[in-house]
């Protein structure tokens, strides 16, 4: 019975502990905004953090996060709107935005260890990210102006100082 | 080519709501739609007609039929209607309805919607905004032609009243005549407000917090999760039998459903059903189906393209779409000629959403839950699939999660709606992504052949062009199908494109249904459909002309772009025909540098195109700037330069985006996709094999748009159709080598190379 903790909330698997997080966070925790798209890590639509790193969702079982901090795109701008996501919005980003929560989550994760990445560096970051609508320029664009805005400092790292 | 029969546009648009303000016709249905893009106030409404009501409060709902799958295309029609309403934007609420006979057919595609939207929602705005004044200046006591209407607000001199007070005071005028609206004055471009501009699209916001809601998030309580277990074949598998004694043992097994289709759409099917998705997922894995296989099981490319290379050589096969006297006669007389075959391989449309859909009965519907493209052509079929008129049944509308055309065929709606009926509780259906690609109506590969007949000076003189594929439209929607020349039906989605605006002399255009693609396989429309392929061959073929005849490439074209004939265009759609395409081609190649001296193995390519249909004519070129590397074969894209001619834009930023993912499209299929049919399935399930653009591989892209107030056209699909031959043909003048396959795969280009 794994227990972690969840956008700030704890929470205990009532299910097999060998099934995937993203399943446990869909249908059990109701959070669906993480996205299922490959179930093999190579998308990226399953990303979301586990004590602040990115990781694929589809691919983790529960078992393996026991005692630890997940945050989803729901929990990202801790209650307001965090600086990547802002970002997001400015460069008008998303197209059917299916894969946006876990594009969004890897930047995140990006800037929060990298606060001024060069172009090479976010297409390091970002090329496990599969954009079918191909808006890849302006998530390229949406990572720049977040990393212009101080995204490290944003809300969603307040809140983790804070906790 | 004729359009195939589409929407009417007449009365029943136009249905006014027979009382005066408080008709609530529709609104209700739109309280509960999913996806709702605004403030709601659910009061009493004015509706002057079917696509928009206005409230007490004076907030603007406006009805969208079209799905919202990345194109932002709530926010264009609402900006449409807002525009000439003169309504307050932030007034505006966008919702995306359910289905409903009252809305006429529902589809999404072609790259129609702002289109075919833009006469009707633009006169819809203006009878809203004609009753409005009307209405307000009794309440000011003035004339109506004293008064304007701006932003939601009926004015007269420094005095005002707002929408939403002269809809609560009510006897506003809610009937127009048919001859009414088409007098009605749709405002010039110069009056423009709405239309044009920057702004933002309305979807956008509740994508990047996780609060959108797409297909695969719908649920209901009580509702049983299935996989499929796909059989071998998409058509023809019978299933024999089914070995359970292993999914017994995984938790939350629920058993499972061969299903018996009366539609006929899912043979062979059988569903493993849990209590959570892992569940299903699970014992999918351990379920033991054995099935009497389909007799297309053992097809693969070879064949497919044996039978295309065998109906090309029929010159009795086939419908002529273009059928002009004199095409032999030109290439016994000619001086010189050419003839090329190109192919292009399976392409799938990977959408990120896997398909999926959750069915239920309730209240005597029959409700459906899950993104759909084209919810009037699955309908009847559901209908026929659960035993029940159409009339109760309801399809809920979602975000899609990537359309591409894969949504435009329903079937994956069919399943669910089975499974619900045979258990009588819910049932949500997900496919895992190896699922939706063996069950993927993909784009079929294709074969063509271009033959060209030269004569004095190097002139073209006849044009012959035969293309073989799988007709999507006449597996799915034959109704859909137009007739040739010689009285046979086509497929216009797997052939337009051939009947491109070249002044080419004595011209014939035969498309051939791959009657084996046909039964292997469901194909599908994938972004750009016909378009998307034929141009492979009509754009290579063209340099090929130009190089044989040692003609610059850009100035044989344009002097084919004459504009003469039938290539002049007419009003509404296509004013000023080939040579608006002759002024993107020319603009593109001013931009790329044409002409200019480039490095040893870098080489420029041009194509031009005229999108999607040729009475909707979209004018786009590109010019692609690509590097070869000699030894190994590989192509590398620096740069792409396109100029597109779309008429009036409404939504900048989002015809902008539209261009880019559709270029992007066109580099991703002309180097990184293309699937393998063998032995009656696709061979590549996912992205270890299957491999679209990732942002690594994005070249530099400068997209123009020709400043133009013509009628608006589509803009989704046409960058796709440009990008491949602009590659190959830059890769011929880079190194000399012609490649005619697409994706184009570094050994094709070493074996050109070895025979350039």
């Amino acid at each position: 019975m794994a227990k972690f903790e969840v956008n700030g909330r704890n929470v205990q698997n009532r299910g097999p502990d060998d099934a995937p997080l993203l399943w446990v966070l869909r249908d059990e925790l109701g959070l669906t905004g993480t996205k299922f798209g490959c179930g093999v890590g190579q998308c990226g639509a399953c990303t979301v953090h586990v004590d602040g790193q990115a990781i694929r969702s589809c691919l983790t079982p529960v078992s393996a996060i026991d005692g630890m901090k997940v945050t989803t795109i729901e929990g990202l701008g801790a209650g307001g709107v965090h600086p990547v996501q802002a970002a997001w919005v400015e460069a008008q980003a998303p197209q059917c935005g299916y894969c946006q929560s876990g594009q969004i989550m890897q930047a995140a994760a990006l800037l929060s260890a990298n606060p001024n990445p060069t172009d090479a560096e976010i297409e390091a970051a970002m090329d496990g990210n599969l954009c079918r609508c191909m808006a890849y320029l302006r998530i390229r664009k949406a990572v720049k102006l977040a990393a212009r805005k101080g995204a490290r400092s944003g809300p969603a790292r307040k809140a983790e100082l804070r906790s | 080519m004729n359009r195939p029969l589409l929407p009417n546009p007449g009365r029943r648009r136009f249905l006014i709501a027979a009382g005066a303000a408080g008709a609530a016709f529709g609104f209700a249905a739109a309280a509960e739609a999913a996806v709702s893009l605004g403030p709601y106030s659910g009061a009493a409404a004015f509706e002057p007609s079917l696509w928009y009501a206005i409230d007490a409060q004076g907030i603007v709902t406006v009805n969208v039929v079209r799905a919202e799958m990345g194109q932002h295309v709530g926010t264009a029609l609402a900006r449409i209607v807002a525009d000439e309403l003169e309504a307050d934007w932030d007034k505006v609420r966008i919702v995306h309805v359910d289905t409903d006979p009252k809305w006429g057919l529902m589809v999404t595609g072609g790259s129609w919607s702002v289109w075919q939207s833009y006469p009707f929602l633009s006169q819809a705005g203006a009878a809203g905004r004609i009753a409005l004044i009307e209405a307000g200046a009794r309440m000011l006591d003035v004339p109506a032609s004293s008064c304007i209407a701006r932003k939601g607000a009926v004015l007269a001199g420094k005095r005002s009243v707002s929408y939403g007070d002269i809809v609560a005071r009510g006897g506003l005028r809610t009937g127009f005549t048919e001859k009414e609206l088409a007098a009605l004055p749709i405002k010039p471009a110069a009056e423009r407000r709405l239309i044009g501009g920057e702004f933002q699209a309305r979807d956008i916001p509740a994508k990047t917090n996780g609060s959108a809601v797409f297909g695969i998030d719908a649920k209901i309580a009580g509702m049983v999760y299935a996989r499929p277990v796909l059989p071998p074949t998409r058509n023809e598998s019978k299933v024999v039998s089914v070995d359970e004694s292993g999914a017994k043992a995984v938790p939350g097994y629920r058993g499972h459903l061969v299903l018996d289709d009366p539609s006929g759409t899912v043979p062979g099917w059988v569903l493993a059903l849990g209590e959570s998705f892992v569940a299903a997922d699970r014992a999918v894995r351990a379920l033991k189906v054995t099935w009497e296989n389909g007799p297309t099981a053992k097809v693969s490319d070879a064949d497919l393209q044996a039978r295309a290379r065998a109906l090309i050589a029929d010159e009795a096969a086939g419908s002529l779409v273009v059928n002009d006297p004199g095409v032999e006669a030109a290439f016994a007389a000619a001086r010189s000629k050419i003839e090329a075959e190109y192919a292009t391989d399976a392409a799938l449309h990977f959408q990120m959403e896997p398909l999926n859909a959750l069915a239920f009965e309730r209240n005597g519907v029959f409700e459906i839950h899950t993104g759909n493209q084209w919810q009037s052509l699955i309908l009847p079929t559901l209908a026929k699939a659960l035993g029940r008129p159409e009339t109760s049944i309801v399809m809920k509308t979602y975000l899609l999660g990537g359309g591409f055309g894969r949504r435009l065929n329903g079937d994956y709606a069919v399943p669910a709606a089975l499974a619900a009926k045979a258990l009588g509780k819910p049932v949500k259906l997900v496919f895992t992504r190896e699922d939706d690609t063996l069950f993927d109506s993909f784009r079929s590969p294709s074969l063509q052949r271009v033959r060209m007949a030269f004569g004095e000076g190097g002139q073209v003189t006849a044009m012959d062009h035969a293309a073989a594929a799988g007709w999507p439209t006449e597996v799915m929607a034959p109704f859909f199908m137009p007739k040739g020349a010689n009285d046979r039906p086509f497929d216009p989605f797997a052939i337009s494109g051939a009947n491109h605006w070249y002044n080419v002399g004595a011209h014939r255009v035969r498309a051939l249904s791959n009657d084996l693609a046909n039964r292997a396989f469901r194909p599908g429309w994938l972004r750009s459909v016909g378009p998307g392929w034929t141009n492979w061959a009509v754009e290579s073929a063209m340099d090929e002309a130009a190089h044989a005849m040692g003609r610059d490439p850009l100035a044989f074209r344009l002097m084919m772009l004459d504009g003469a004939g039938r290539n002049a265009g007419s009003a509404p759609n296509s004013v000023g025909g080939a040579k608006r395409q002759a002024v993107v081609l020319s603009r593109v190649a001013k931009a790329a540098g044409w002409g200019a001296g480039l490095p040893a193995g870098v080489g420029l390519g041009l194509a031009t195109t005229f999108g999607q249909e040729r009475d909707m004519p979209t004018w786009t070129a590109c010019a692609a700037r690509v590097r070869v590397d000699r030894q190994t074969g590989e192509v590398k894209v620096e740069k792409l330069h396109l100029v597109v001619d779309a008429g009036a834009i409404i939504h900048p930023d989002g015809a902008r985006a539209q261009m880019e993912g559709a270029a992007l499209w066109g580099l991703s299929l002309a180097l990184h996709e293309g699937a393998t049919f063998r032995d009656g399935r696709i061979q590549e399930t996912n992205l270890g094999d299957y491999t679209p653009l990732r942002m690594s591989d994005v070249p530099d892209l400068t997209i123009d748009f020709v400043d133009s107030d013509h009628a608006p056209v589509g803009l989704g699909e046409p960058a796709t159709t440009v990008v491949a031959p602009a590659i190959g043909n830059a890769i011929f003048n880079a190194v000399g080598a012609r490649v005619r396959r697409l994706p184009i795969r570094p050994d094709a280009v070493l074996a050109a190379l070895k025979t350039a």
